[in-house]
């Protein structure tokens, strides 16, 4: 993908050593920038790892190793492991996403009255902060609130506990994903189609395509790769769920997500062994995802965006 | 409303003389189902923004009677906007967030462009290793390293500090760096050339061509990072608890337990946290598009 370009092509050619004062010169624009890097990405990367083969407690001096114990704590304590469940309703929750922003993307790439206005709407609660989002759905899922207000008026019954029900708390909140992160889907759909060349439809409207053939092969081979793209970041973002959940309900009713449960472990019950064997497992899955997504989907993107 | 046609913007005039009456009529269908489709969607989008500033501007007794769609009494209501500031010690959370921001979006900008600077315009050794450690790093999610960055936090002494948020945002954004590294190969390394024969060094040519050429990526990075660091909860929450020093999602979030169920007060507090974003997003709105766009793909 893109990164990967940058390692292999060069820019133009840098300028060749002129004697010690360009040898040094590098190092003092990167002395800061490394620092933070080891300091703040490759000291807690590699303690982490040393930590989930202890049992630490974050405080004591003596860290007790204890080998694989915490792995297998994790993968046999169902308590612990569940919560990798409560990513399926994100995940499930993001191919909705994607779907409605593949639609409007799509819609408003043709002439649309009030075409600037419908966009702002529709990416703006991507902006808003998460903390307010999270008041407003509270307020939202009332009981007898705002939206039994709109189910009603549908015929749906006049109270439900869309928090409080474990059957329901999970479809709010990633229904409360949706609604936030819909709009950067849709903004990136949006630029890759503007992205692909008008000829290309002027040739399938002279070949007689209609609408959903102009979708079908003009649009959608032209922006695949932004699509896998989008896939995995919403696979990726589904398993590190934290926000949404943690303001609303605490991970209280059965919604509780993996990373919830690993700041809870370390920061609340002091059991940091173990959150990190939880966090390295994350870390893990999410490599093997965006490694696997480097595989699927090479370099085709860089020229999209 | 009227509706007019839709086609590409542009493709020129379609020959209709050939499409049958069924087609016309089909074509209209969609496109009433075009618009339906979006005013929905907007609906949907703008009920619980609306109904929270609404919320925002009853009194308790209003806010606590069943309507959320009823009007406020007074229009002008902004007895929950003084609560909000002064008991929800919004001001502090404005205030804290304000510091952070400008020094970590400048510190951002310092630390991507200088690297930037040295990878594409230094031939020297180690320079594949440095860019393919970035390149790793870019790769681990933080959200996954913080049990462990806390103890480094907290080594450093920077534990309940403004500072702990300022120098996470400042030293985690990998992003940033490849924002810079891909416009910095649009500047012509002439510029450097004839600014070096001038007897200008490294520095000079930082400060005076190179950053100045950057502006169109500074912009980019201002507005993401600015966004970002504006909106974020997780990192303050881990490392700011002290009251003292709330950003506005952390004081907005502490609004949960004094306010409880004084749903006026904390949906002014959430208003007061939105107006900005919404402002800043009226304002610049062609730059947001593209900064996140460009931001999130690279």
């Amino acid at each position: 993908m893109a990164l990967a370009t940058l390692s292999t092509r060069r820019g133009p050619t840098p300028p060749r050593g002129r004697g010690a004062r360009s040898r040094v010169a590098p190092w003092m624009f990167l002395a800061v920038p490394l620092a933070f890097l080891v300091v703040f990405t490759v000291i807690p990367v590699v303690n982490m790892f040393w930590y989930s083969f202890t049992t630490w407690d974050g405080l004591d001096p003596q860290k007790e190793f204890v080998g694989l114990k915490n792995y297998v704590t994790v993968a046999t304590r169902p308590q612990l492991f569940q919560v990798f469940f409560v990513s399926l309703y994100y995940i499930a929750a993001s191919f909705v996403q994607m779907a409605l922003a593949l639609y409007f993307a799509t819609v408003l790439s043709f002439r649309t009255r009030l075409r600037n206005v419908f966009k702002g709407i529709i990416f703006f609660p991507y902006l808003i902060n998460g903390v307010a989002i999270g008041f407003i759905f509270l307020l939202m899922f009332q009981p007898g609130g705002t939206l039994d207000r709109v189910v009603a008026l549908f015929g749906g019954g006049d109270q439900h506990f869309w928090l409080g029900d474990p059957a329901l708390v999970n479809w709010s909140l990633a229904g409360v994903s949706v609604w936030r992160f819909m709009g950067l889907n849709f903004v990136l759909f949006l630029g890759a189609i503007a992205s692909i060349p008008s000829s290309l439809y002027e040739a399938a409207e002279l070949d007689g395509a209609n609408r959903w053939q102009q979708f079908r092969y003009v649009i959608l081979p032209g922006i695949k790769p932004i699509i896998g793209l989008s896939f995995i970041l919403a696979i990726s973002g589904s398993l590190a769920v934290f926000e949404i959940p943690y303001i609303m309900t605490g991970g209280a009713n059965g919604s509780k997500t993996f990373v919830i449960q690993t700041v809870d472990l370390a920061f609340k019950f002091n059991k940091v062994g173990l959150a990190s064997a939880c966090a390295v497992i994350l870390l893990v899955i999410i490599l093997l995802i965006t490694w696997l997504q480097r595989r699927i989907l090479p370099d085709e993107r860089v020229e999209m965006s | 409303m009227t509706l007019v046609e839709t086609k590409p913007a542009s493709v020129p005039a379609r020959q209709a003389l050939g499409a049958s009456t069924a087609a016309l009529a089909r074509r209209r269908v969609a496109v009433v189902l075009k618009y339906a489709t979006l005013v929905v969607a907007s609906l949907v989008m703008l009920t619980p923004l609306v109904v929270v500033f609404l919320t925002s501007l009853k009194t308790p007794a209003e806010a606590a009677a069943d309507d959320p769609f009823s009007l406020p009494s007074r229009w002008f209501n902004v007895d929950n906007y003084v609560v909000a500031f002064r008991d929800g010690r919004m001001l502090e959370g404005f205030e804290n967030t304000t510091f952070i921001l400008i020094i970590s979006v400048t510190g951002t900008v310092l630390i991507g462009s200088m690297t930037a600077y040295a990878l594409d315009r230094f031939h020297f050794r180690g320079r594949t290793l440095v860019l393919s450690a970035f390149l790793v790093a870019a790769l681990v999610p933080a959200v996954t390293t913080q049990v462990s960055t806390f103890q480094v936090i907290d080594f450093l002494g920077l534990f309940n500090t403004r500072w702990s948020a300022i120098a996470l945002y400042v030293g985690t954004d990998i992003v940033s760096i490849y924002i810079f590294l891909q416009m910095i190969r649009s500047i012509p390394v002439s510029l450097d050339e004839a600014a070096r024969v001038d007897g200008a060094g490294p520095w000079t040519i930082y400060w005076r061509i190179i950053l100045p050429n950057l502006k169109p990526a500074i912009a980019t990075v201002v507005i993401v990072k600015g966004i970002t660091v504006y909106n974020d909860f997780y990192i303050p929450f881990l490392y700011m608890p002290s009251e003292d020093l709330g950003t506005i999602s952390t004081s907005l979030f502490r609004f949960k337990g004094p306010f409880g169920a004084s749903w006026e007060a904390i949906s002014a507090g959430a208003i007061l946290v939105i107006v900005p974003t919404l402002v800043v997003f009226l304002a610049l709105q062609r730059y947001i598009y593209n900064g996140f766009t460009s931001g999130s793909v690279k």
